[in-house]
């Protein structure tokens, strides 16, 4: 589904992400996990076109698609969330939602009908599938984070993609916020026949979730497996999970 | 659900009546404010929905009243012609400077639009032989009114008026129809996308929106208004100079467009309103309407962020809640 081959991107002299290869197999839900400054969200930024790698390639449904503009990429089917927090605060819930089905749907061209019955029922699905349709009018800026984190899936989810990246999708979360969320995304993923390849600090997420788990370390691959694996792994260990205990 | 009430189209209704008050000088001033609240609306569709802000509007705005000008003036051409032509020219001037514009963001964008402007400005100053230079092109025609005199011999009411206050009804009907046609665009899925990029570029691209194109389209379609507006300025004006592309009419409908609002459509429209009325009122009084200007501006930007549309629009909705509350 998705592979990315020795992808390598440095700032100033510092590689944050120091020859990294991924393979995203169909259907399943993958991990990136590494401590903090291992390079996750780089990697992710350059998936998903937001970076210019300097080196390397990635490909996506067997295509290449390295470099290309993130506009380009969501028609292709790849859909993201943001670490930290990234909707339209000013618009309300609905119209956010709506946004993105306007947009992926290609009629953001259209000069003349008036934007208000366009895609209603789609959007007001895809809220009650979040879970934020009693809050269908209320201006996003002011939803709780919780809330706020809800509306960037469904962001992604109006997108209709075949495979989607998640950057920490419960960051700053509860830990009931955190377990509601996950079982959110888990059904939703299920329903949708979705590829997932989330980043997360939460160990224990990510030890309940993936079936695939990679550890970045340094910009730097140092495991690759199923849980089980990885968790065994003495180099991980060492790096990681040592710290975390 | 309750109808709104249409107040843009009561408004433009009783605009009609104001010739029959008699007086010329409210006629003109009416004029005035008409044309530019087209232009600061169009500027609006830049810097209230796409969140890019233009210090160079003027370019567009001169663009259109030079090619009206110079049409029907040198060339002889008929207002049916010239008018639209204003639109056009402008339109082709953004497309060409928007292109390289939207490419850079923020105060970059802005810099940039200025320097475009500027030379705009430079060359309406220079090249004697099109713009006629320093001195500009006075004595611009009025569109011919002659069917009207004409309509007026068979028809009571049509054929009393003079040629500005005519002019002045047919500014009304055109300024009309172009709000009406940026309200569509605003209210559009285009406007959504637009809403978007000003809210969160980054965001908006990962919904797939194509920021940079958008930007573009929103640049063109805001100078063709600027152009219009210029055109009729124009002849307004009975004349067309360099200073309507300088930089400090630029400033003049920034400035209209956050004292009305840029968070209400017709938040420009009420700011040209304002600071013309203001403008009239305060030189009459004293000659230092700049320093006022300033202090009004300080004003505004600390306790009125939202300009007079915003200030109204929370007045409002606090005598909402008192009334409900009481």
């Amino acid at each position: 589904m998705l592979e990315v081959r020795d992808l390598r991107k440095s700032f100033d002299g510092f590689q944050a992400v120091a020859g990294v290869s991924v393979s995203v197999p169909e259907g399943g839900i993958s991990a990136i996990i590494g401590p903090n400054g291992a390079g996750k969200t780089t990697l992710f930024n350059l998936i998903t076109g937001h970076l210019h790698p300097d080196s390397g390639q990635v490909l996506f449904k067997g295509r290449e698609v390295t470099g290309i503009p993130p506009h380009d990429l969501c028609r292709l089917g790849m859909g993201r969330s943001f670490q930290r927090t990234n909707i339209f605060p000013r618009l309300s819930v609905f119209e956010n939602i709506q946004a993105a089905f306007l947009s992926h749907r290609g009629r953001g061209w259209n000069l003349f009908t008036p934007v208000e019955r366009l895609y209603r029922e789609e959007t007001e699905a895809l809220l009650a599938a979040v879970g934020l349709l009693d809050k269908a009018g209320e201006v996003s800026g002011f939803l709780s984070h919780g809330n706020q984190k809800q509306l960037e899936l469904g962001l992604a989810l109006a997108l209709e993609p075949e495979i989607l990246l998640l950057d920490e999708p419960t960051a700053g979360m509860s830990a009931a916020e955190t377990r509601e969320t996950i079982q959110l995304i888990e059904r939703i993923a299920r329903e949708r026949h979705l590829t997932l390849l989330f980043t997360e600090h939460d160990m224990e997420v990510v030890f309940s979730i993936a079936q695939r788990i990679t550890v970045l370390h340094q910009g730097q691959v140092i495991a690759e497996g199923p849980p089980d694996e990885v968790r065994r792994h003495p180099e991980v260990r060492r790096v990681y999970l040592g710290e975390a205990r | 659900m309750s109808r709104r009430i249409p107040w843009g189209a009561l408004v433009l209704l009783a605009a009609f009546f104001v010739p029959a008050m008699g007086s010329r000088y409210y006629t003109f001033l009416a004029n005035d404010v008409v044309i530019w609240a087209l232009f600061a609306t169009s500027l609006n569709l830049l810097v209230g929905y796409t969140g890019l802000v233009s210090f160079g509007h003027a370019a567009y705005f001169g663009v259109g009243a030079y090619t009206t000008g110079i049409l029907m003036k040198k060339v002889g051409l008929p207002f049916l012609v010239a008018f639209p032509a204003a639109g056009v020219a402008a339109a082709a001037f953004a497309l060409l400077f928007g292109y390289f514009c939207v490419r850079l963001t923020k105060i970059y964008f802005a810099m940039l639009t200025l320097a475009f402007a500027q030379i705009v400005w430079a060359i309406c100053f220079k090249w004697n032989e099109v713009t006629g230079g320093e001195q500009g092109m006075p004595e611009i025609p009025y569109p011919d009114f002659g069917w009207v005199e004409r309509v007026g011999t068979v028809l009571p009411w049509v054929g009393v008026y003079r040629t500005s206050e005519y002019f002045y009804f047919l500014t009304l009907v055109l300024v009309g129809a172009c709000f009406w046609l940026l309200r569509r665009i605003v209210g559009s899925p285009f406007g959504r996308m637009l809403t978007t990029i000003r809210e969160n570029p980054e965001r908006a691209e990962f919904i797939g929106v194509n920021v940079r194109r958008y930007e573009l389209a929103a640049f063109v379609l805001a100078g063709t208004f600027a152009g219009l507006a210029g055109g009729l300025f124009g002849i307004f004006n009975r004349g067309v100079f360099p200073d309507f592309a300088y930089w400090s009419k630029s400033a003049e409908v920034l400035i209209m467009t956050l004292l009305g609002g840029m968070g209400a459509f017709f938040g420009p429209a009420v700011g040209a309103l304002a600071l013309l009325w203001l403008n009239q009122q305060i030189v009459s009084y004293t000659e230092y309407w700049p320093l006022i200007l300033g202090v009004i501006l300080v004003i505004l930007l600390f306790v009125f962020p939202g300009g007079i549309a915003g200030a109204t629009a929370a007045a409002w909705r606090r005598l909402g809640r008192r009334a409900r509350g009481a």
